[in-house]
């Protein structure tokens, strides 16, 4: 009976609907979780993984012994290698094309690399309009990896006790 | 005021013809601020359920995302209209027209203060109880002509919410007739005055909130959506509504949710009353606010409550909403009619002393 009269107290009183409104009441004078996010960006880890780059040594010759792992393990065959011995005689590439399109940013083209040589770094806030070259040569691969390479390499650093 | 207008225009063209200009002023300056006040209740809505939902909401569109009304607006008007082709195109096209003109012609007997109404009728809850009810028809005639079925079965729900509602909300206004003695909305208000406690939601507190629900239902708000729910019937009777069309059926649910917060305030928590009525030094300390920013503030209060539910309640299922309408409010409502019978017949003070049943 005073179960059967606490139910009917709580239903005529819209008990549970008031709760339910205090807490939403509450939230509303929570603090925002939003992100405002061009002039805010949320922390970005070591390992992000963003548009491609081939690195170089210090003495500014290329890492890249066209190997060919990156290309042989490439879920999306995103990666097109073509290689010959250079004037010196060691084995370069020269064509290193990385499809943007095709690529699904997974790095086991990073993680396959025995040189490191390729390596996806933080930048991602790049897009294509229909006419654009959505396909990285290898020029723009180590240009891009040349403009890095400061974050790069702090990066590496960074993860290598992980690795 | 208008009488000086009316003479003033008179001296150029015919009596007539000036009487017809003095009421299109009087309509413009009930509209216009009506139009821009559901301009920012969508605005308003985005920011309080996103502030609810721990986000910012809207805030790219102008300062804070002050013009985002403005440019939902735009991008409306620019949309194209589309009419699909095995729709009844006449139908289709009146059916926004029949949705918004109830929502907009009721405010003419709505007073914003004492004297501050386009027409002082003394049957205004009459006319507002008989105009509000045509509103359906728009949702219907839309649903049917879209020639869909998730349309139609939104138009079909949405109307027997609505006949189901209206008669709790008119048990609930009867209450309220009982109490006031007259259907004269400025009456209404005037019977509640001195103060808080004075006014009718003491008296009819489970009226205040059948009403306030049955109006939630009646604008087909959430948790009372299913006319529209997202999750079942795409956007119910509105499905095949694009650009202006579908804007002017969001400018009609949305001035129904202001009328409805409106008529809250004047029936239940005394209109442009203050509430310090007959308290010695608040009286005097707020003497100052205008009426209107009295009713103003009531029905900003409702209106966010509207939004407030929505953040809160999940949708009711369909039968549920039709078990809540007709085995709860309108048993209720019937039961405090006779409440009330008593309580003007031994005159309860200070509610029933003035007016009430005679």
């Amino acid at each position: 009976m005073i179960a059967f009269l606490k139910r009917q107290l709580k239903t005529w009183t819209l008990w549970e609907l008031f709760q339910g409104l205090a807490i939403t009441g509450k939230y509303l004078f929570k603090s925002k979780i939003t992100v405002l996010y061009p002039e805010e960006k949320t922390p970005m880890s070591p390992r992000f993984r963003g548009k491609h780059a081939l690195r170089r040594y210090a003495n500014g010759e290329e890492r890249c012994i066209a190997c060919k792992l990156c290309e042989a393990v490439c879920p999306a065959n995103a990666i097109t290698i073509e290689s010959e011995a250079r004037e010196d005689g060691s084995r370069r590439t020269t064509v290193y094309d990385i499809d943007l399109f095709k690529c699904i940013y997974c790095g086991f083209c990073e993680e396959a690399c025995p040189v490191d040589a390729i390596v996806e770094t933080r930048v991602f806030e790049y897009a294509f309009e229909p006419g654009d070259i959505h396909v990285m040569n290898k020029d723009m691969l180590l240009a891009h990896g040349d403009k890095m390479e400061t974050q790069i390499a702090a990066d590496r650093a960074a993860d290598a006790k992980y690795r | 005021m208008f009488e000086s207008l009316q003479l003033f225009l008179a001296q150029w063209v015919p009596d007539a013809l000036a009487t017809v200009l003095v009421i299109l002023v009087q309509a413009a300056m009930v509209i216009v601020p009506l139009l821009l006040a559901v301009a920012y209740l969508t605005y308003a809505e985005r920011k309080v359920i996103g502030y609810m939902q721990i986000r910012l909401g809207p805030n790219r569109v102008g300062p804070g995302g002050w013009l985002q009304p403005i440019a939902d607006a735009l991008k409306l008007l620019m949309k194209e209209v589309i009419i699909p082709s095995k729709s009844n195109v006449y139908l289709f096209v009146i059916a926004p027209v029949l949705a918004i003109a109830p929502a907009i012609a009721v405010w003419a007997v709505v007073p914003f203060a004492e004297g501050v109404v386009v027409a002082d009728i003394n049957a205004g809850l009459l006319y507002i109880l008989a105009i509000t009810s045509i509103g359906v028809y728009g949702v219907v005639v839309a649903g049917w002509a879209s020639n869909s079925k998730y349309a139609f079965l939104g138009a079909l729900r949405s109307s027997a919410q609505k006949v189901s509602y209206e008669i709790a909300m008119g048990f609930a206004l009867v209450t309220v007739i009982m109490t006031a003695g007259s259907m004269n909305l400025t009456e209404i208000v005037n019977g509640q005055k001195g103060g808080i406690l004075s006014w009718y939601w003491i008296p009819l507190l489970p009226m205040f909130v059948v009403y306030f629900i049955a109006g939630v239902a009646e604008t087909n708000r959430a948790p009372f959506d299913v006319a529209e729910g997202e999750s079942e019937i795409v956007a119910g009777f509105h499905v095949d509504y694009s650009g202006m069309t579908f804007a002017v059926f969001f400018l009609a649910e949305y001035a129904m949710m202001i009328l409805i917060a409106f008529l809250t305030a004047i029936m239940f928590m005394g209109g442009w009353l203050s509430p310090f009525e007959g308290i010695p030094v608040l009286e005097t300390l707020f003497s100052f606010v205008p009426a209107f920013v009295w009713i103003a503030l009531k029905v900003s209060f409702l209106l966010f409550v509207f939004l407030w539910f929505r953040a809160t309640f999940p949708r009711y299922r369909y039968d549920q909403i039709m078990r809540l309408g007709w085995k709860v409010f309108i048993p209720l409502t019937i039961l405090w009619v006779f409440v009330v019978g008593v309580m003007a017949y031994v005159k309860v003070a200070p509610w029933f002393v003035h007016g009430g049943v005679a």
